[in-house]
């Protein structure tokens, strides 16, 4: 700080920042990017250990012997699933009832923005229902939810048998403490959010939901189980929730405990955790994973059932199984015996899950990457934008203070000539920032309000009216600077173009920096694309190098490349076709996610980092 | 030789206290157990041991007492009590399902003492007393102090004989995190005259009481009419005790029960110093056609009653009566379903709430109460009584009452702002409830940030807060007629009904658990740490560099050669370089 106060040495270490200023953005971009790819080997990877102490120490012996029922309870439920055609409310309300709980079902209805042509609905009407095991000699303060998705076809009936097993294996002991809460939601995602927001009676999106009778307190944990077949393999755990937010990691800890304890194989990402850890080939392979959920959580998408219970301050996990071609295969009695187990250290619980971290990357089920470790790679990228912005700040600094005063490093004509233009000042930013961020409005709100116009005109049914709303939107962007240049009148001025670009980095900078809090994941993504076409975009130079450059890494680019590169990491290469189908679906989903659970990611992207992304198009078309 | 006087004097007891010429006894016993079948299947059985005694404690200097115990007896005079109610619950009583109890309590421990008009320090006394309470009944009273106390103005009416009802002189306090077990049931057990060796107190085995639902033990103190003309005053102690028991669990799906399946034990002989000692099952079924239990052995009266509007009927075993252990030496009463019932549909007690905390995240919250009437067609007014802790911030403008849609105004509001650390919210209201409907009422709140001193052992359990409590005179679907309270059982006999058209309700709703904003507590070191660096290095080279204004300061003196030069130049009066 005393260099700040001395004006020689501040006076030296501006002329190093200028002069130095391209050697130090490449080499903290490389640091960035090397401290990223370090993250999967062992000296910032840590081995996951149980931080909470109720968890911990005590042991917990299962004695869940009731495999066969739960098979028998899911060929009755299939049967039952099949007759209805849908959930089977009345007999999951009696057969809840016969085992003792208390049984409540939660009628809900929504309807979408757009129709979801994947999962083909539109107007989703369905109920929830609901069976709480009461724990003697509790008030009802605090719960469990082990939470079942019934989703249409074949899928999950084992899942619902085994949790009627295990409820009615729960029902019979004693020792709980907190209320159990046994859930059938339907139509997955949907069906969970209507019953979050009704127990919690909120209404944030806009589900249309009965009142709740049933509640339980206050919800510490969640398990959300996925099962679709007799017997398993191995066991997935989802941790990735909206947002990018994460549970606890003792959470997956204790998964992960259970899993080790009773022999299970269990993966993360769907990889299994090699046993050599030193390796060459084992790094690619936690790097693999590491990617995977890098790239899951920065989508923002909850990958599971579990991933809405966060917002509420719930931990919660999904956990599948997963039944594939390997020799050993477990049974539910093994399956049943460690859920048992999370529930009944679960249930030991005195306070909510809060002692492990909340910020972590898992290149393996045994290690993770604390936030202190992966931070540092997110802010090697964002001091580019930093050291770039002060380069202009000074660049334009010293021309402001005029070359009477010989500090201006740059030949004196330019200057004079720059300080003899018209100075515009800050005014000549409004023009382009008002014109960008309405861009930005028109891209976030005209795709939903203008679909019916659209399939009016245009032979496309409504989703891909959306879609191709936001495209056309999308591109229409770049047109812009041909069009801002009419409206200002004083510009063209070098001083000009230099505002632009340092407003606009800065506000680069600030996006980033805020999501990265939020969602390291999605600021990483987009930081290590356009952070360096960011810093070198000029209106000078191979300026249609510079145009390529910076398409290339439009967040829409961004999220084309990504989608690629994770169906190679899931080695399910996919042709270009296939590629661009699966990036329309993306869109459609991110919308999706946006209107049905409040996923930020949409908004996000359209009302701020593409107008940012404008502003460095117009600072390239300057003229 | 000591057994055989023990006998004798137990005999010279037995015919003694009825027979005595010079009037009515001084103190009197009565035992009573009362076993009903919920709705939902489950079993409750509510022990009431009310020792009467007739003597003004609070004018004579009493010294010798006989049933009624004397740590409480001192208690009442030397605090100059009116009127106290102990209740200490593991549990909640669920309403929905278990039907309208005979007497509810709050989970955790509940305190009401009425006091004495000649009080002066009605505060002091009460801090006193409950630390005294604490100590006979082994419980944390002592955590009542003014954070948790509060005056309610209508709920918490005296039950006994009164005439006093200035509420200052009432106090109520809860402790919703108190949890009561063994340690606090053998002090409890102890109180009896009989203790827990003879009469209906040998069912209280603690391993089976706390085997179950719920358990509530209590204890409630009242002066009440001597005789029927009511000239003098009698002091009446009764020792409640109810518990659920999971039928479903202990019988494996199956909800037949006995006494030795509930309790490990029978019953041999009723308490020798018990002027009254009775078992009452309930037997009414709601269909009268196909009788769907079956008691055994077969009681020898049935005795009807109308209790919360409705009619009942009871079988009695009197453990008083002699033929009632000809047959076998111990009595264990049975009861035996013939059919399996299959019902979804319970049918809904006419009065019941629920609440809960609503929202999400750690700055707002709403506390949201939901009470239901399910009278087809009577309206009845309700007393609301809530007590908020003062670290959750009600905002009483949000305060919204809604019943069918439309805004119910209260006809009767109290509310006290809480102050920090030192008292809670209390806010009663009186509200009508119409017929057959649902009525929200929500208030929003703000979480404070506590000090650091202030959080709890485990802050991030959350944060209690006690329940709310619901007292109303609910309309009864059936004409009740008055009975005789010294004759009628006890459980119909604590709350006073006021005619034959309505009976007398109070409901707790559940206890809320609320997550406050908790700071990192493993942190401390490293926060300190990191904020005096910040501050030291930061702020002071900030402070600098924000208010101070810099300029380039000439070298004042060059190199040696230069000085010599001036020195030089001064000499022949040329100017200096």
């Amino acid at each position: 700080m005393g260099l700040l106060s001395d004006p020689y040495r501040r006076r030296a270490l501006s002329r190093l920042i200028l002069r130095l200023n391209t050697p130090l953005c490449i080499l903290s971009y490389l640091a960035g990017l090397g401290w990223f790819l370090g993250l999967a080997s062992p000296p910032f990877t840590l081995r996951s250990y149980m931080s909470e102490n109720a968890m911990g120490s005590t042991m917990v012996e299962e004695q869940f012997v009731f495999g066969e029922r739960a098979l028998s309870y899911a060929r009755e439920f299939a049967g039952h699933k099949k007759k209805v055609g849908g959930i089977p409310v009345a007999w999951l309300e009696k057969t809840m009832w016969n085992l003792g709980l208390e049984v409540y079902k939660q009628p809900f209805s929504r309807t979408l923005p757009f129709p979801d042509e994947m999962r083909e609905r539109y107007m989703v009407k369905g109920t929830n229902v609901y069976g709480i095991l009461r724990a003697p000699r509790a008030a009802s303060t605090e719960s469990l939810v082990l939470s079942v998705p019934c989703s249409t076809g074949q899928h999950n009936n084992q899942a619902v048998g085994l949790m009627l097993a295990l409820a009615s294996y729960f029902r019979g002991q004693i020792y709980w403490a907190k209320d159990i809460i046994f859930l059938v939601n339907e139509h997955d995602l949907i069906g969970m959010e209507a019953w979050l927001e009704a127990y919690h009676d909120v209404n944030v999106t806009e589900v249309l939901s009965s009142g709740m009778l049933g509640r339980a307190g206050a919800i510490q944990a969640a398990v959300s189980l996925e099962l679709s077949s007799d017997v398993i393999t191995s066991f997935d755990v989802a941790v990735e929730g909206l947002n990018g937010q994460l549970p606890n990691l003792d959470l997956v800890n204790l998964f992960y405990a259970f899993c080790q304890k009773n022999g299970l194989l269990c993966t993360i990402q769907g990889k299994l955790q090699r046993t050599d850890w030193d390796t060459l080939p084992a790094y690619v392979h936690s790097l693999q994973t590491l990617l995977l959920m890098v790239l899951k959580q920065g989508s923002g998408r909850p990958q599971g059932d579990h991933g809405l219970f966060l917002r509420y301050h719930i931990e919660a996990i999904t956990v599948r199984g997963i039944n594939s071609f390997r020799q050993y295969k477990y049974d539910m009695g093994t399956v049943g015996k460690t859920l048992e187990g999370m529930f009944r250290k679960l249930n030991n619980l005195l306070e909510r899950l809060h002692q492990s971290y909340f910020f972590y990357l898992l290149p393996s089920l045994a290690r993770f990457v604390s936030i202190g470790v992966y931070m540092p790679a997110f802010g090697f990228l964002i001091l580019i934008l930093v050291l770039k912005a002060l380069d202009l700040w000074m660049k334009l600094s010293k021309c402001d203070a005029g070359p009477e005063e010989q500090l201006c490093d740059g030949d004196q004509g330019a200057a004079h000539a720059a300080a003899e233009e018209s100075r515009p000042g800050l005014l000549i930013l409004v023009p382009p920032l008002l014109i960008c961020h309405a861009t930005g409005l028109t891209l976030y709100f005209l795709p939903v309000l203008g679909q019916h116009l659209a399939t009016q005109h245009f032979p496309v049914s409504e989703s891909e009216a959306v879609v191709l709303t936001v495209i056309a939107i999308y591109v229409a962007g770049l047109a812009l600077p041909h069009n801002t240049h009419r409206v200002l009148t004083g510009c063209g001025s070098e001083r000009g173009w230099m505002t632009l670009k340092l407003l606009s980095l800065l506000y680069l900078a600030m996006l980033l920096g805020c999501i990265a809090l939020i969602n390291f994941s999605l600021g990483f993504l987009l930081a290590v694309t356009m952070v360096p076409v960011a810093a070198i975009v000029q209106p000078k130079g191979p300026k249609y190098l510079y145009a390529v450059l910076l398409v290339l890494v439009t967040p829409a680019a961004t999220l084309l490349l990504s989608i690629v590169l994770y169906q190679e990491l899931i080695e399910y290469p996919v042709s270009a076709l296939e590629c661009w189908q699966l990036f329309l679906q993306a869109v459609s989903e991110g919308l999706l996610d946006h209107y049905l659970y409040g996923s930020i990611v949409f908004p996000f992207i359209a009302l701020f980092v593409y107008p940012c992304w404008l502003l460095l198009w117009n600072v390239l078309f300057w003229k | 030789m000591a057994g055989a006087v023990a006998a004798v004097l137990g005999l010279l007891l037995l015919l003694g206290s009825p027979g005595a010429s010079t009037g009515p006894p001084r103190d009197s016993l009565r035992e009573e157990l009362l076993l009903s079948p919920l709705p939902s299947g489950d079993l409750a059985a509510t022990f009431q041991f009310r020792a009467r005694w007739d003597s003004e404690l609070h004018r004579e200097g009493v010294s010798h007492y006989r049933l009624f115990p004397k740590a409480l007896g001192q208690l009442i005079s030397k605090y100059l009590v009116r009127e106290l109610h102990l209740s200490l619950t593991q549990g909640f009583w669920r309403t929905r399902t278990w039907g309208q109890p005979y007497l509810q309590a709050p989970a955790g421990a509940e305190l009401w003492v009425w006091f004495q008009d000649s009080v002066t320090d009605v505060d002091k006394a009460w801090k006193e007393l409950s630390n005294i309470l604490s100590g006979i009944f082994c419980a944390s009273l002592n955590f009542i102090d003014s954070t948790n106390t509060v005056t309610p103005t209508a709920s918490f009416k005296p039950l006994g004989l009164a005439n006093v009802t200035d509420h200052h002189l009432l106090r109520y306090a809860v402790l919703p995190r108190e949890v009561v077990c063994t340690e606090n049931l053998t002090p409890w057990k102890k109180l009896l005259p009989c203790g827990s060796k003879a009469g209906l107190a040998v069912l209280l085995k603690a391993e089976r009481l706390f085997h179950s639902s719920y358990h509530s033990q209590a204890v409630h103190i009242r002066p009440i009419c001597r005789d029927a003309s009511c000239l003098s005053v009698s002091w009446e102690l009764r020792q409640t005790l109810t518990v659920v028991f999971d039928t479903f669990s202990i019988g494996q799906g199956k909800r037949d029960w006995s006494l030795f399946k509930m309790f490990s034990r029978t019953i041999t002989e009723a308490c020798p110093l018990a002027s009254e000692s009775k078992i009452y099952v309930d037997i009414s079924s709601k269909t009268q056609e196909n009788e769907l239990l079956e008691v055994t052995p077969l009681p020898l009266s049935v005795h009807e009653a109308s209790v919360q509007g409705d009619r009942r009927t009871y079988a009695v075993y009197d453990l008083l009566s002699p033929s009632l252990f000809n047959v076998s030496r111990s009595l264990n009463v049975q009861l035996k379903w013939k059919r399996p019932q299959d019902s979804l549909d319970l049918s809904t007690p006419v009065l019941h709430a629920q609440r809960y905390v609503s929202g999400y995240g750690l700055q707002t919250g709403e506390i949201s109460t939901l009470i239901y009437n399910t009278h087809p067609y009577r309206a009845f007014p309700v007393i609301l009584l809530e007590t908020v802790p003062w670290y959750l911030r009600l905002y009483v403008h949000t305060l919204v009452i809604t019943t069918k849609g439309k805004e119910n105004k209260p006809s009767y509001i109290h509310y006290q702002p809480a102050q920090d650390r030192r008292r809670p919210h209390l806010l009663e209201m009186l509200i009508q409830l119409p017929a057959n409907s649902v009525t929200k009422i929500t208030i929003q709140f703000e979480r404070a940030l506590l000090k650091w001193t202030e959080y709890t052992p485990d802050p991030n359990h959350g944060f209690y807060v006690s329940p709310s409590v619901l007292s109303a005179l609910v309309p009864s679907v059936i004409a009740m007629k008055a009975e005789d309270a010294e004759q009628s059982p006890l459980f119909t006999s604590l709350f006073p009904s006021s005619d034959g058209s309505s009976y007398f309700v109070r409901l707790y709703t559940e206890p809320l658990l609320v997550n406050l904003p908790t700071p990192d507590f493993s942190m401390p070191y490293n926060v300190i740490c990191l904020t005096c660096t910040v501050v030291a290095v930061c702020y002071g080279s900030f402070y600098n560099l924000l208010t101070r204004t810099f300029h380039v300061e000439e070298p004042s003196r060059g190199g040696l050669a230069k000085r010599l030069a001036n020195i030089i130049r001064k000499v022949r009066g040329v100017p200096p370089l």
